[in-house]
């Protein structure tokens, strides 16, 4: 290896974090400590004088933060649930039989993955079913969205785990869903890693579906507290409060991704690329 | 009889049903209930609105109307008429290509700068995987205080430019900013295809005398082929279907011309006028189609040729 690029690799590298993650995420933290008066145009300095406390405050009191982190929680945690709990029953059927009616319906259950999801008319077809606005509705919606992605990682997951583990376990008379809970969910952990996080991501960060299900009001989740707090500074920025709240929305999904780290990695490396 | 037909199961358990005998093993082993409650939700909630979609564009189904009358092709009319439908699908299409290039383009360079796994490289990896986690929304509002004209970046460079002003250039910008927002993940990817490569292989192209840019692009490149396939489907697909990162940076402007496929029918629906937003939508579904076939089947043909 070239003494150069020895040396200049790792500078390149901090150079490029530094720019291109430290300046945004500088600005990020710095705004939201400072008073209205210094946020009103953005810059890199340190606040003249220091409020986070207040902002942050302020954020969680105007920006309607506690209600928006519990209606976030009601509606992605069963979305993640039942994302994975129904793609892995689906994923190892997909992945042990072998039919062309088992192909149809894997290509089926897959094509979400390429498909737009068609959100007006979902709007429609929940209202028919009394299921506007409201927290069922949404959970449907993200469920049958992020189906696809779990799936497609699970199955081909699934298809790299031998038989014979599954086969030992027939033999002493396990009926399939023991097998099911015993052998396969256990094997899984590392896919369902993966997404879990992905699919968490998604939703916690979704406005726009959140926008047409949910709509503003009581059950309004983060972003869209967030896109009303935003949106409000039409007449005077309030760039300290936004910052003071995407801060606050970032951390949970930041604290999950350090805490599966490694289980998503080898997750991704199983799931997409063989 | 019935249990002796089934090889594997040889200790019958009294009272099983006896039907079980005659379905084939698969049957038995890996039934279909498994994958009913999956398949039933994500036909009633995804496939159905997506047929329905065929349906209501071709209605006059507004917050003006109580009840819903088929109108045939008005509503594509409308948007044909005033400049919106072609507007969408360049603008679209345009976002899509530049997006997946920028963001490939980043993963990739990342991936082969932080291959080896060091402490220093595991770090890193971290570091630009952070965009990832934060919402696309609130990546948006980050660049918009960065990109404004009274922006963090204009006070650095004591320049004046209206980074989100130009009719022309903007739409670049918010592209980059959807690059940098998602490098992380196509960085990932490209690390995973980049361990898949047999050590051996790179081994032998160094007997061979092979440099690092011979080795790349005769060896890893190929060898890459399964990610770069994963990683521009889903980018290109994905970023057809943006919303947040415009909304938060330009909310379509300036002039429209940042106005993508979801800030339309958000705009519109926001109007009332749902069946001219479900329109635009069905344009969406059938302009991703086209492009989302060729394309997998285009890169999955290059994956076996090299």
């Amino acid at each position: 290896m070239s003494p150069i690029w020895r040396y200049g690799r790792p500078a390149l590298v901090l150079l490029l974090a530094g720019l291109a993650v430290g300046v945004p995420l500088w600005l990020v933290a710095v705004t939201s400590a400072k008073p209205q008066a210094e946020a009103i145009e953005p810059n890199l300095d340190l606040p003249r004088s220091w409020q986070p406390g207040s902002n942050y405050a302020d954020a969680v009191s105007e920006g309607e933060m506690l209600r928006g982190f519990l209606n976030s929680l009601l509606v992605v945690v069963p979305s993640v649930l039942l994302v994975l709990i129904l793609g892995a029953g689906a994923a190892w059927v997909f992945a042990r039989r072998k039919s062309k009616l088992v192909s149809a319906a894997y290509a089926l259950c897959i094509s979400g993955l390429l498909l737009p999801p068609a959100v007006i008319t979902i709007v429609m077809e929940l209202r028919q079913l009394g299921l506007a606005n409201t927290r069922p509705g949404m959970i449907a919606v993200y469920t049958g969205m992020y189906l696809s992605t779990s799936i497609f990682f699970m199955t081909g997951f699934i298809r790299a785990i031998p038989m014979e583990l599954e086969e030992a376990a027939r033999i002493d008379g396990a009926p399939p869903w023991r097998i099911f809970a015993r052998i396969v969910l256990p094997l899984l952990r590392p896919v369902i890693a993966t997404a879990t996080i992905m699919v968490m991501l998604y939703a916690w960060s979704d406005i726009f579906y959140a926008f047409f299900v949910l709509g503003g009001g009581d059950r309004a989740t983060l972003p869209l507290n967030l896109y009303q707090v935003a949106s409000a500074q039409l007449y005077l920025n309030n760039w300290h409060l936004v910052f003071a709240y995407v801060v606050v929305m970032s951390l949970p999904m930041v604290a999950v991704f350090l805490v599966g780290q490694r289980k998503i990695v080898s997750g991704i490396t199983s799931g997409a690329v063989k | 009889m019935a249990h002796t037909v089934v090889r594997s199961e040889p200790t019958p358990v009294t009272g099983a049903p006896k039907k079980v005998g005659r379905l084939p093993r698969a049957a038995v082993h890996h039934p279909w209930w498994f994958a009913l409650p999956a398949i039933v939700v994500f036909a009633g909630f995804f496939l159905l609105p997506n047929l329905l979609n065929f349906y209501y564009p071709f209605t006059n189904w507004s917050s003006y109307h109580s009840d819903i009358a088929f109108t045939g092709l008005d509503n594509f009319k409308t948007i044909a008429d005033d400049g919106s439908l072609l507007r969408a699908i360049r603008t679209t299409l345009l976002y899509a290509l530049l997006a997946a290039l920028f963001q490939n383009g980043f993963g990739l360079v990342l991936a082969l700068l932080l291959e080896d796994d060091t402490r220093f490289n595991r770090f890193f990896r971290a570091v630009f995987f952070l965009p990832v986690l934060i919402s696309a929304l609130a990546t948006g509002y980050v660049f918009q205080a960065l990109l404004d004209q009274d922006g963090a970046v204009n006070s650095v460079l004591g320049t004046d430019i209206p980074w989100l002003g130009s009719t022309t250039w903007t739409l670049i910008v918010v592209t980059l900013i959807h690059g940098w927002k998602w490098m992380g993940l196509s960085m990932l990817i490209y690390l995973a295809g980049l361990k898949g490569i047999p050590g051996d292989m790179l081994e032998a192209a160094r007997m061979d005398g092979a440099g690092p840019w011979r080795t790349f692009w005769s060896v890893r490149w190929p060898m890459l082929a399964p990610a770069v396939t994963f990683n521009v489907t889903t980018a290109l697909i994905g970023s057809m279907n943006t919303f947040d990162i415009v909304q938060a940076t330009t909310g379509g402007g300036p002039a429209a011309s940042t106005e993508v496929f979801n800030i339309y029918m958000f705009r519109i629906f926001g109007q009332g006028l749902y069946a001219q937003a479900s329109a635009m939508s069905l344009v969406l579904f059938l302009v991703v189609v086209t492009v989302a076939i060729p394309l997998v089947i285009g890169l999955r043909r290059r994956e076996q040729l090299l």
